[in-house]
């Protein structure tokens, strides 16, 4: 508030716009061209300037809007000119752009820094050191990729970052292409992940083409402009549109249906899914509905329909996250939930809430994951250290080949190996339950009040939904640090380096604080985007919503701490093979197992899409063009057919007819002259002889004429 | 039937005789002479017809000069009668019967085409003389004497030419 | 005056002569003569059609034939002479090797 009243009218940075690309490009091209040459430190240290420059550039960005708040719009190039068909790059500095910007860039550089260190490790563990350099590559085209998203002025140039952080998403996931299940494994998430996508984009391409059919124009100025008119004329068109918009958001923010990729994704490095699958891409299509939020308020029906996608799939896969054991898929799953409440915000029309979320989700989400990635590697060592030291190596024999250093079966008592990793993973457990005044609770309070208000039902998904969060995350707290070690490699875990913990420290800190940026007495964060989307409205304090969601969250935690504490201690005492390794198995039994199986979503789709699709392909490959088309009508008709034709020109015609001919002349010829050398008989006096015939003819007639 | 008439047809007649004499005669000397008679023949009519020089000419040059020197290659090729048969024995039969299509022929004009000829007239004194023969040749057709003198030069090189013995 | 037409008959008769003359024999000096006779009576048609004309260019055409008639006599002879030599034989009909 104050700030901007006394900055008003300061300092200018809109024209630094295009270096919030730029920059991560340079990075790149640098780390490509000549990071051969450069040790590690060196392409890490590339890598995490050109991110931190791009984060400078966003917090100048930040400071001119402080002054100039209604932003301002930096056109770069003209890049396609046909008729009516104008698509521009241009930087469009508002609150809403440089939000996100100002997110993906500061979580995105501390992921960088976090990357120097556990790519060191990683790239030793998987056994190829010179893969170091692409994932810094990868990392920045990420960063430029999704700065075009949030930065364009039109839809055209924002689904150009759609589709870059979609490809990223498919290199970084397929980074080690050659390991996973069958030596295939990750290859197969990367293609999965991408071809999920691409449903999605399929979705926006559709809502691009109805947009510039009814507005002739991808502008986003130009579009919100017209938008009541053509509402007012054509009101299934927009209808249409915000309905294949949604499609696009369930693609690349993993909503149902199209959420399946996002689980496999975690086949990539820890930092990739932290910075991709929790805090930044999957939140594009949070970003896409906010933006075109003076569309979809327009049309209550779809808004309806996004809201009720986002609260069904926060519900949907808290119920699965409840019964995974991989440390990251716990995650996967709740980041898939997360997203749920923030598209369900959105949906309603709580934009204000939504993007709250979206800011503080991406601090403590990025902070479990990187955390966890801390765990993953700090059982690693553990293993490392068992397996080379020949005292300790009996215990782990016959188990070396499986050891899974993700499953949270194999970890427990982790709090006294790895401290800080410890204490930064109970504060970002804590922000995600919900439990105040961590940042995590403020946003999603904030969800849940205007829930309460403007969508009954989807408040109570989005409630019991909460419940669960904290539950599981309890879990995995209790599972992983809590109570004894349970395997060999978890009793002797090592901490992770400075490198590691210091970012996790910072984004502990953010997410600490993070509730901050809009308290409901203060509102600093409605106040920062109402310059953008002009209609929010302050969400107000409701106490009973808070309570609630409190008191539920802690109820959880509690009801976790029963289960996974006190009965799995009770267990114990069972032999092993009766034993079951989650308490709730016992409980829940066969619902257990269904969780744990994801409902079998996969199978589902494996079985009702894939499969016909395969054997359609197939068919038109095998039977249709191979066999139909190229053996049959090619081979045998076409060419067939030619080669008779040849037959017939070749041996009927020319043979038969025109030699013949030729054959025919020449016997004539020599029939001919054998008759007539007759004439040359050597006798002079029979040339004579017919010198006198010749005279007495032309005597006789020139007599008789 | 004047006096010439009577003489113009005993020497046809004589002319005649000797021609088919030549012609028929298996010996080769004796149809030389034959062919003497005939030009001697000759000679007579050309002096009934005003040609007095080539009278001689003819009998000088022709009957005597040419014929000797026939008789010579005669005597020198002992060339009496010719072994081996005959050959092309169609040959002899058609060419007689197209002699005699010739004689049909040269009959038919004689007697029915004949009238376009002009009819003779009393010659002048001069006419056929020497004198008058050599204003002619000298002063018109100098140019086809002295070409024939060539003629004549070079039928005699070539003569020579051809009867060289080739080593 | 006798008509022309009679010195031409005559002139003819030795003609067709000597044509069955030139068709018929085989010994090639009789050939030769039987040429000469040809040559003669065509001689006797211009002297008759001299007379008739009074033009004395017919009578000087025939000194030219003679003297031809003799170059050619010449010429002939010595060419049969020659072929004599090869051949030992003055048989038109042996000289047929242009055959075919």
């Amino acid at each position: 508030m104050f700030l901007s009243e006394a900055v008003s009218g300061g300092p200018q940075f809109f024209y630094l716009a295009p270096w919030i690309v730029f920059f991560p490009v340079i990075g790149l091209l640098i780390n490509i061209i000549f990071g051969s040459r450069f040790n590690e430190k060196v392409i890490g240290a590339i890598a995490s300037t050109a991110s931190g420059l791009a984060f400078v550039v966003a917090v100048l960005l930040g400071v001119s809007l402080i002054g100039h708040p209604e932003g301002e719009i930096v056109p770069l190039v003209d890049w396609i000119t046909i008729g009516l068909l104008q698509g521009r790059w241009a930087f469009q500095v508002d609150t809403l752009s440089v939000t996100m910007m100002l997110t993906v860039t500061g979580v995105g550089t501390l992921i960088h820094i976090y990357s120097i260190g556990y790519m060191h490790d990683d790239v030793r563990h998987n056994g190829d050191p010179g893969r170091y350099r692409r994932f810094f590559v990868f990392l920045n085209l990420f960063i430029a990729m999704m700065m075009i998203l949030v930065g364009s002025d039109n839809y055209l140039m924002l689904f150009v970052g759609w589709e870059g952080v979609g490809l990223c998403s498919f290199l970084l996931i397929g980074f080690w292409y050659d390991k996973g299940k069958d030596g295939i494994g990750n290859a197969i998430a990367a293609k999965k992940a991408f071809i999920t996508n691409r449903i999605g984009d399929f979705g926006f391409l559709l809502a691009a083409f109805i947009m510039f059919w009814a507005f002739r124009s991808f502008n986003f100025q130009e579009v919100f402009a017209k938008a009541p008119e053509v509402a007012a004329i054509a009101p299934g068109a927009i209808l249409a549109m915000t309905l294949f918009m949604l499609l696009g958001v369930t693609g690349k923010s993993a909503q149902l249906p199209l959420y399946v990729w996002l689980p496999d994704a975690m086949a990539g490095p820890t930092p990739v899914s932290a910075l991709i699958h929790a805090a930044t891409m999957v939140t594009a299509g949070v970003y896409l509905v906010a933006r075109s939020a003076e569309i979809y308020i327009l049309v209550p029906q779809a808004q309806m329909w996004v809201a009720l996608v986002g609260g069904i799939t926060a519900l949907f896969a808290a119920t699965i996250a409840l019964a995974q054991f991989d440390i990251k898929k716990v995650l996967a799953y709740s980041t898939i939930s997360q997203l749920g409440f923030m598209v369900a915000a959105v949906g309603m029309g709580a934009f204000v809430a939504g993007m709250f979320h979206l800011v503080t989700h991406a601090f403590f989400k990025a902070l479990l994951f990187l955390s966890a990635g801390s765990v993953i590697q700090g059982i690693e060592r553990g293993h490392h250290h068992v397996e080379h030291d020949p005292k300790l190596r009996k215990l782990i024999k016959g188990q070396a080949h499986d050891f899974d250093p993700q499953d949270m079966r194999n970890m427990g008592g982790l709090r006294r190996q790895m401290k800080i990793t410890f204490i930064v993973y109970m504060i970002g457990t804590l922000a995600l339950a919900g439990i105040p005044p961590l940042a995590g609770f403020w946003s999603k309070d904030e969800i849940l009040a205007e829930a309460k208000l403007l969508n009954p039902s989807v408040y109570w998904l989005l409630t019991i939904a909460a419940f669960l969060t904290a539950f599981y995350m309890g879990r995995q707290i209790l599972m992983v640090f809590f109570g004894k070690a349970r395997s060999a490699p978890a009793e002797h875990a090592q901490e992770s380096p400075l490198v590691v913990t210091i970012p996790l420290m910072i984004l502990a800190a953010l997410s600490l604080l993070g509730g901050a940026l809009n308290l409901p007495w203060f509102h600093t964060f409605t106040h920062w985007l109402e310059h953008t989307l002009t209609f929010v409205h302050a969400g107000e304090f409701n106490l009973a919503v808070a309570g609630l969601s409190t008191g539920l969250a802690i109820v959880a935690i509690i009801l976790a701490w029963l289960i996974y504490s006190r009965r799995y201690e009770a267990l114990k005492d069972l032999p092993t093979a009766k034993r079951p390794d989650d308490p709730m198995r016992s409980y829940l039994g066969p619902v257990f197992s269904l969780l744990e199986n994801k409902y079998y979503v996969d199978e589902i789709y494996q079985a009702l899409i894939l499969k016909p699709y395969s054997a359609l392909a197939r068919f038109l490959a095998q039977v249709v063009d191979w066999q139909f088309w190229h053996d049959w009508f090619h081979d045998t008709v076409i060419a067939g057919g030619f080669r008779l034709f040849t037959r017939l020109l070749a041996v009927r015609i020319d043979l038969g007819f025109i030699d013949a001919i030729g054959n025919y002349l020449g016997a004539i010829t020599r029939g001919l002259a054998s008759r007539m050398s007759l004439l040359q008989t050597g006798y002079v006096r029979t040339y004579a002889l017919s010198i006198l015939v010749g005279v007495v003819l032309m005597l006789g007639y020139l007599l008789l004429r | 039937m004047t006096f010439e008439f009577i003489l113009f047809f005993v020497l046809a007649l004589v002319a005649i005789i000797s021609a088919l004499g030549m012609v028929l005669s298996q010996n080769s000397v004796y149809s030389a002479l034959f062919l003497i008679l005939n030009l001697s023949t000759v000679a007579v009519f050309y002096l009934l017809l005003s040609a007095a020089f080539l009278a001689m000419v003819q009998v000088t040059v022709y009957a005597g000069a040419i014929m000797v020197l026939f008789l010579f290659v005669i005597m020198l090729l002992g060339a009496e009668r010719l072994p081996g048969k005959a050959e092309l024995l169609w040959q002899r039969p058609l060419a007689i019967a197209l002699g005699l299509v010739l004689f049909v022929e040269a009959a038919y004009i004689f007697f029915f085409r004949s009238g376009v000829l002009p009819s003779m007239e009393i010659a002048e004194e001069n006419f056929g003389s020497p004198e008058l023969i050599g204003q002619i040749l000298f002063n018109q057709y100098l140019l086809p004497f002295e070409v024939t003198s060539i003629l004549l030069l070079v039928a005699m090189v070539g003569a020579v030419v051809l009867s060289r013995r080739t080593k | 005056m006798l008509p022309v037409a009679y010195y031409v008959g005559l002139s003819a008769i030795l003609f067709i002569i000597g044509v069955v003359g030139v068709l018929t024999r085989r010994n090639a000096i009789i050939i030769f003569m039987s040429i000469e006779l040809m040559l003669n009576s065509a001689n006797l048609a211009f002297v008759a059609f001299a007379r008739v004309h009074e033009a004395i260019s017919g009578q000087i055409f025939v000194f030219f034939v003679m003297a031809v008639a003799a170059a050619e006599v010449a010429v002939g002879l010595a060419l049969i002479v020659a072929i004599f030599h090869t051949k030992h034989s003055i048989n038109v009909d042996n000289i047929s090797s242009l055959k075919g």
